[in-house]
């Protein structure tokens, strides 16, 4: 006891902790939306207080079903989705999903958007912003599997500036918008977007992609097309952190086949400041703490006192 | 979820194979297991084979802390899994899910199954034998090759009987062939597992019979704890027809419920 109370510290913490949209992260890792349901099953495995956020499943005006089954394939290191952004509608969110989170306080709560018309995505934020619950926006601008589910604004600059203008007309939090990789140019997208006065920018969402059943001679999938996500993504995902990071002054939320703590780190050093977890979760639920002490751990076998000196790392300077 | 250990893992019939493993909870504390429920596997630490795959619980053994699961190598994922070997480690999540509900007071039970929707049944028959109800196994195959469990399922007190489609063992037919009048007088309920076109036929032929009952269906599953959303059914509750998860919320469901497409 004498010596604790004498001694430095002798192995001082690594300072895993970021500031996003002004937002305090303890750490850079949180699930991805769509990856995490509202977080009640996972809670059931760990406390979610230990991430830096939680990004909830995709919130539309109402109650959707989303597509038929088969909505999943496995494809090499990934994984394809058609869910359509099946959930219970915004006022039930509010209602019985976001209040179930306290528990986890100061756990910042991030709820995606989706919707068809702009007029669509202003009522849910309105409708978001009366519940205490929600700390930021993410606006998904991108989901691949709905007919004019919001993708027509995340490939239009033009269309994506006037959405973010409207959302951020209508909110009282930080508006993150999640950006699709199924554009020519991301960085005109990711520009667009910071002018509009998003307050950061989330890339990316999954590539659309396609599975035949070749006995049945059949796209596999029911909705046809399905978003690609998991390791095969990852360097897809890691350049256009690097390029948008280059380019805008908002912060980075680096996604794309996050499946250990060295890959956060890659996402870190390409220029996000912070990263989501998505596909992981559904191989390993412990995915996220997992990857928050690997991310831990590399940084004190690597020297680096502040997990913030990795942002950029990869930049030339 | 935990790193278990294989003990053994034997062929049971064509492309079918018998693996049982260390349980990754303690099969001996209330609440652990229930016939119906699933292990999620991964048959590989490998991302070419990125999603577990979900196998249902054949047989548990509390006392040797053992599971079993009896599966069809039909994909390439679970043609890795063949390779296991006693003593490799194996990544199991689970037991998942909503089994097949017990009632007390049922005397007489029919355990309908097809092809892979067999081996839950086993399990099944055994705490339907320590609850005190009799089990009628109907169980069907394509062909003689295929045909597994019946031993396990009679030594589980079950009567089994079989058919397969070419007549190649047991009835020449359908299990739904085997379903009479005769057969379900007495019933009180029945427990189905199989491919989906032999469940949508016995829905219909058991509510012609007026026997209550459920059924385990299968759809393409992800994540396994209700958090991707791919492996819904349809199910009407309450006058409304929603997709509900048949990972978390199934796989078992009152037959009523299930809407086929």
């Amino acid at each position: 006891m004498s010596v604790a109370n004498t001694s430095v510290e002798p192995n001082p913490g690594v300072d895993l902790s970021v500031t996003v949209a002004g937002l305090q992260f303890k750490n850079p890792v949180m699930p991805a939306s769509g990856c995490f349901s509202f977080g009640r099953e996972v809670a059931a495995f760990y406390d979610l207080a230990v991430l830096g956020a939680i990004v909830v499943k995709a919130t539309t005006q109402h109650e959707r079903q989303g597509n038929p089954t088969p909505r999943l394939a496995e494809t090499p290191a990934g994984m394809l989705n058609a869910i359509g952004l099946q959930n219970p509608g915004v006022e039930q969110v509010v209602r019985t999903e976001l209040p179930f989170l306290r528990q986890f306080a100061p756990l910042p709560v991030i709820v995606n958007v989706a919707g068809t018309a702009e007029e669509d995505y202003v009522d849910v934020v309105r409708t978001l912003c009366q519940s205490p619950d929600v700390a930021a926006i993410e606006l998904n601008v991108s989901c691949p599997n709905v007919k004019c589910g919001g993708i027509q604004f995340g490939t239009d600059p033009v269309m994506a500036a006037g959405m973010v203008r409207a959302i951020k007309a209508a909110s009282r939090v930080p508006v993150i918008v999640k950006l699709s990789p199924n554009v020519t140019d991301i960085v005109a997208m990711a520009s667009a977007c910071e002018e509009a006065g998003a307050d950061a920018v989330s890339l990316i969402n999954t590539l659309i992609g396609m599975q035949i059943d070749v006995a049945r001679r059949r796209p596999l999938l029911a909705n046809g097309v399905g978003g690609l996500s998991g390791p095969a993504v990852r360097p897809v995902a890691v350049r256009m952190v690097y390029e948008v990071s280059r380019q805008v002054r908002i912060p980075v939320i680096g996604i794309g086949g996050i499946m250990s703590g060295r890959d956060a780190v890659e996402f870190l050093m390409a220029g996000a400041s912070a990263v989501q977890v998505g596909t992981a979760n559904f191989v390993d639920p412990m995915a996220c703490p997992r990857i928050i002490a690997e991310l831990e751990t590399w940084c004190r076998d690597h020297g680096v006192a502040a997990v913030r000196d990795l942002i950029g790392a990869a930049h030339p300077h | 979820m935990a790193i278990c250990k294989v003990v053994d893992q034997q062929s049971v019939g064509r492309d079918l194979f018998a693996l049982t493993f260390t349980s990754p909870v303690d099969l001996r504390s209330a609440g652990a297991y229930w016939p119906g429920q699933f292990l999620h596997i991964r048959v590989s630490d490998s991302f070419d084979f990125l999603l577990r795959r979900p196998l249902s619980l054949c047989e548990a053994d509390p006392e040797r802390g053992l599971l079993k699961v009896v599966y069809r190598a039909s994909g390439e994922g679970t043609r890795r899994l063949t390779r296991v070997r006693p003593g490799d480690s194996l990544d199991v999540l689970g037991p998942l899910g909503r089994g097949f509900p017990l009632h007390t007071g049922d005397h007489s039970t029919l355990l309908i199954a097809g092809g892979i929707g067999v081996p839950p049944m086993v399990q099944l028959a055994r705490a339907l034998r320590e609850a005190g109800t009799r089990a009628h196994a109907v169980i069907g195959f394509q062909m003689v090759d295929q045909v597994i469990l019946v031993k396990e399922l009679t030594d589980a007190g079950a009567k089994v009987s079989v058919t397969t489609d070419d007549g190649s063992f047991g009835a020449h037919g359908l299990v739904t062939d085997l379903l009479t009048e005769g057969l379900c007088a007495g019933v009180d309920r029945y427990y189905a597992c199989g491919p989906t076109p032999m469940l949508r036929a016995v829905q219909g032929v058991m509510q012609a019979r007026r026997v209550p009952g459920y059924l385990s269906l299968e759809e393409r599953m992800g994540c396994g704890i209700g958090i991707c959303v791919g492996c819904v059914h349809s199910i009407r509750r309450e006058g409304q027809v929603s997709h509900l998860k048949t990972c978390k919320e199934g796989p078992v469901f009152p037959a009523q419920e299930v809407v086929f497409q």
